[in-house]
């Protein structure tokens, strides 16, 4: 089953490497991965996306605790939260193809954020289905190039702190 | 007053209370054993091979439960060292290994001797260091020291650049650090502690299985405690032994692939398994979906990723050993009664049948080729009384080394364990020796085991730790020819070692001395020969080159279906096999 993990880690070099050597060295699977300084910049925020049985689960929240640099982990899936991921999507449009993108990216609620005679590039933020949708729909136009950011998400309830403890203690 | 970054590290040494360092120079760090070289309380002990001082470092922590320390140059010196790091890091051995880094301003450039040390070290420590500024040097190494020793205990790399090395700063070591993200559990959920008790109490047919935990967290008083008051058998893992007396009538002597049969018999048929400071490795294991079928399982361990990991548990206790077994034993002290012993006798009945039906076994012709099993036990019984520490190899005679070596007492035993790595036992002899300068350490090697660190006899000849090293030579790679026996159609690939050195001539040239025992009746005079001698000694014993180690469950077997001997028609593939091998099949024993 797939799970978003939040896990807040120190903002240092290195850092995003042992995360992502524990997943390739224990062989578990990362789907989706997001880092970004959070709200303490002594802290980033990752979104990791995953699959596996509970017992791999469990494992994954278990390894990713015991990494020091790893301050807390959060299974969202234990509770509800919002997920929202971003595309950039760069289409191929022929002149009769160019109202028919726009009205795509209008349902979508999408907007044109560069344009060129051949070409649009559209940015759509959602959740997995919808970003799944719009490039379905574009994608007989002709898609050029794909960026999606990976995805983001948040516990519906406030259940971590929004400030972090003190880095480190140093104590005589 | 400003120290350079080599004077710091020193002097952290110092604060840290370190007395010995395993070490070998290069151009990055030749600050740093400039400043060792003129002061006197750190004593270096300068090995041959980097991957020799990283073992050493490894028998100095596991015989002193203190951080054993390494210091090794870049690049080469660094990548030499990373098989001691995945050994330590598998054994939760507290190690701190301090590498030499080129200067910040060369790093990424592929500068002479340059290697991504944090790269190379990451999967195989417990946290790993580069100091960017000499400012963070003493905080680092305190850092350093704390992570390496608390909680589940591993190695730690520390990546010093030389301009750090020589660069200046104010020396202040601080008494005690925190990290934000690491806080190891050390009490026990009571609530579960007391579920424990209550299976414990309810239980008919209970285990002890206990691991390496057992020692790391200091708990053998804790756990003879438990078991006797209880009435419970302990069964020990290879890491484990010595954490609980191997001559105890309670002790069911090592468990798992090699392990007696009834322990392993034990396991199968208990209807609670009490694992502590234990990780359900695949070699105790067997094949996981059966293993311990009919029994609830308590998993006492500092490491919640162990929990669960390989098994399913019914009661989970995350927290320090000792703690959690001092506890238990209190819950347990106070609702004792007399009936638990009546509530066993059957289990033990069924325990001592087993123990009788398929002993530990050999056939010593007086007359014939030494039996490996024999040369153990009359190397046992020769030094028990002097309460030796004991150091081995990887392969067979670390199987007969842990069926026959009957420790009473915790970090006597040196063993590369989860990593099975050949070479290991003579430096970490050595590691412990320089700990217990009068101390007896023993190394039980195989042939093909040591020869991959004898440059370190160099290191013990020079530094005088008086290591005695006897070789259980079989001229092959014994556990792989045994594997090849069962389940290769005794088809020996490369296997047979067609040169071994003559071992004795081999330490005397490095100024050691040297002994070899032929016939049974010379082992004992040889070995108190060995004792003797102030000196390292390599002790060579030729040994029944076919001599395979039993019991045995087979690779992913179930734990109750053990191979006990050898099957009848293998004596006669033997016998063809001998003939490719080599002509000199007759007259290799002599060497």
């Amino acid at each position: 089953m797939e799970h978003i993990i939040s896990v807040l880690v120190e903002n240092k070099f290195g850092v995003l490497s042992r995360v992502a050597g524990l997943f390739s060295g224990r062989g578990f699977n990362i789907e989706s991965l997001s880092v970004a300084p959070s709200l303490d910049p002594s802290t980033s925020m990752m979104t990791i996306v995953t699959s596996g049985e509970d017992r791999i689960i469990e494992q994954i929240v278990k390894q990713l605790n015991k990494l020091i640099d790893v301050i807390k982990v959060v299974d969202l899936n234990e509770s509800e939260f919002v997920e929202r991921e971003t595309a950039l999507i760069k289409v191929h449009t022929k002149p009769e193809d160019r109202a028919e993108a726009l009205r795509i990216a209008d349902i979508f609620r999408a907007s044109v954020i560069d344009s060129t005679p051949t070409t649009y590039t559209i940015e759509v933020t959602g959740d997995i289905n919808k970003i799944e949708a719009i490039i379905n729909l574009l994608q007989p136009l002709g898609i050029k190039e794909l960026v999606r950011t990976g995805r983001v998400a948040i516990a519906r309830e406030p259940i971590r702190p929004a400030v972090a403890q003190p880095k480190r203690v140093v104590k005589d | 007053m400003k120290l350079t970054g080599a004077e710091i590290f020193v002097e952290s040494l110092k604060r840290e209370g370190v007395k010995t360092i395993f070490a070998l120079p290069g151009g990055v760090v030749l600050k740093i054993f400039d400043v060792l070289h003129q002061q006197k309380d750190v004593e270096v002990i300068l090995t041959r091979h980097e991957q020799g001082a990283g073992h050493m470092a490894e028998g100095y922590a596991k015989a002193t439960g203190k951080a054993g320390v390494a210091l090794v140059t870049s690049g080469p010196g660094m990548s030499n060292v990373v098989t001691a790091l995945v050994d330590a890091y598998m054994d939760s051995v507290p190690l701190v290994c301090f590498s030499g880094q080129v200067s910040t301003s060369l790093i990424g450039n592929d500068a002479f001797q340059e290697a991504d040390n944090i790269g190379l070290s990451r999967p195989c420590t417990k946290y790993n260091f580069l100091v960017k500024d000499v400012n963070d040097l003493a905080v680092t190494i305190k850092e350093a020291f704390y992570i390496a020793t608390t909680g589940r205990p591993g190695p730690v790399l520390v990546d010093i650049p030389k301009d750090v090395s020589m660069g200046k700063a104010d020396f202040k070591y601080p008494g005690s650090v925190s990290i934000r993200g690491y806080n190891p559990t050390y009490e026990g959920n009571k609530w579960q502690i007391k579920q424990a008790a209550e299976a414990i109490m309810k239980s008919r047919k209970p285990v002890l299985y206990v691991g390496g935990g057992v020692i790391f967290s200091g708990a053998s008083e804790e756990l003879i405690e438990l078991a006797e008051m209880m009435n419970i058998p302990v069964d020990m893992t290879l890491m484990a032994l010595g954490a609980f007396p191997g001559e105890h009538p309670l002790s069911m002597g090592m468990m798992g692939m090699h392990g007696t049969y009834w322990s392993n018999m034990a396991v199968h048929y208990s209807d609670l398994v009490i694992a502590v400071g234990a990780r359900f490795d695949d070699r105790v294991t067997g094949k996981v979906a059966e293993f311990c079928p009919h029994a609830k399982v308590i998993h006492i361990d500092i490491d919640p990723t162990s929990i669960r990991k390989n098994v399913n548990v019914d009661i989970p206790i995350v927290g320090d050993c000792k703690r959690v077994l001092q506890e238990l034993n209190q819950i347990l002290r106070a609702t004792v009664n007399g009936e638990h012993k009546e509530l066993r006798k059957p289990w033990w009945d069924q325990i001592n049948e087993w123990k009788q039906a398929h002993p530990l076994t050999y056939e010593q012709d007086p007359n014939g080729p030494i039996k490996p099993q024999h040369l153990i036990k009359r190397l046992f019984e020769l030094t028990k009384d002097r309460d030796p520490i004991v150091s081995t190899d990887v392969g067979q005679h670390q199987m007969w080394a842990a069926q026959y070596f009957k420790l009473a007492k915790p970090r006597r035993w040196l063993t590369s364990g989860g990593l099975g790595t050949m070479g290991f036992g003579f430096p970490a002899a050595m590691g412990a020796q320089a700990a217990f300068r009068d101390r007896l350490v023993l190394c039980i090697a195989g042939d093909g085991s040591v020869q991959m660190n004898t440059q370190e006899l160099a290191t013990a000849v020079v530094h005088k730790l008086p290591v005695k090293v006897v070789i259980v030579s079989n001229r092959f790679h014994g556990m792989v020819r045994q594997w090849q026996d069962l389940f290769y159609e005794g088809r020996y690939a490369s296997s047979y070692l067609d040169v071994v050195p003559d071992f004795v001539k081999l330490a005397e040239a490095y100024g050691a001395v040297g002994l070899r025992a032929t016939k049974v009746s010379e082992i004992d005079d040889v070995i108190r020969e060995a004792l003797a001698v102030n000196k390292p000694v390599f002790v060579d014993v030729p040994v029944d080159q076919y001599e395979n180690c039993y019991p045995m469950i087979p690779a992913g077997g179930c734990n109750h279906e053990m191979i006990l001997a050898d099957p009848p028609e293998l004596k006669k593939k033997q016998a063809a096999s001998a003939k490719v091998v080599g002509e000199d099949k007759d007259t290799v024993l002599t060497a």
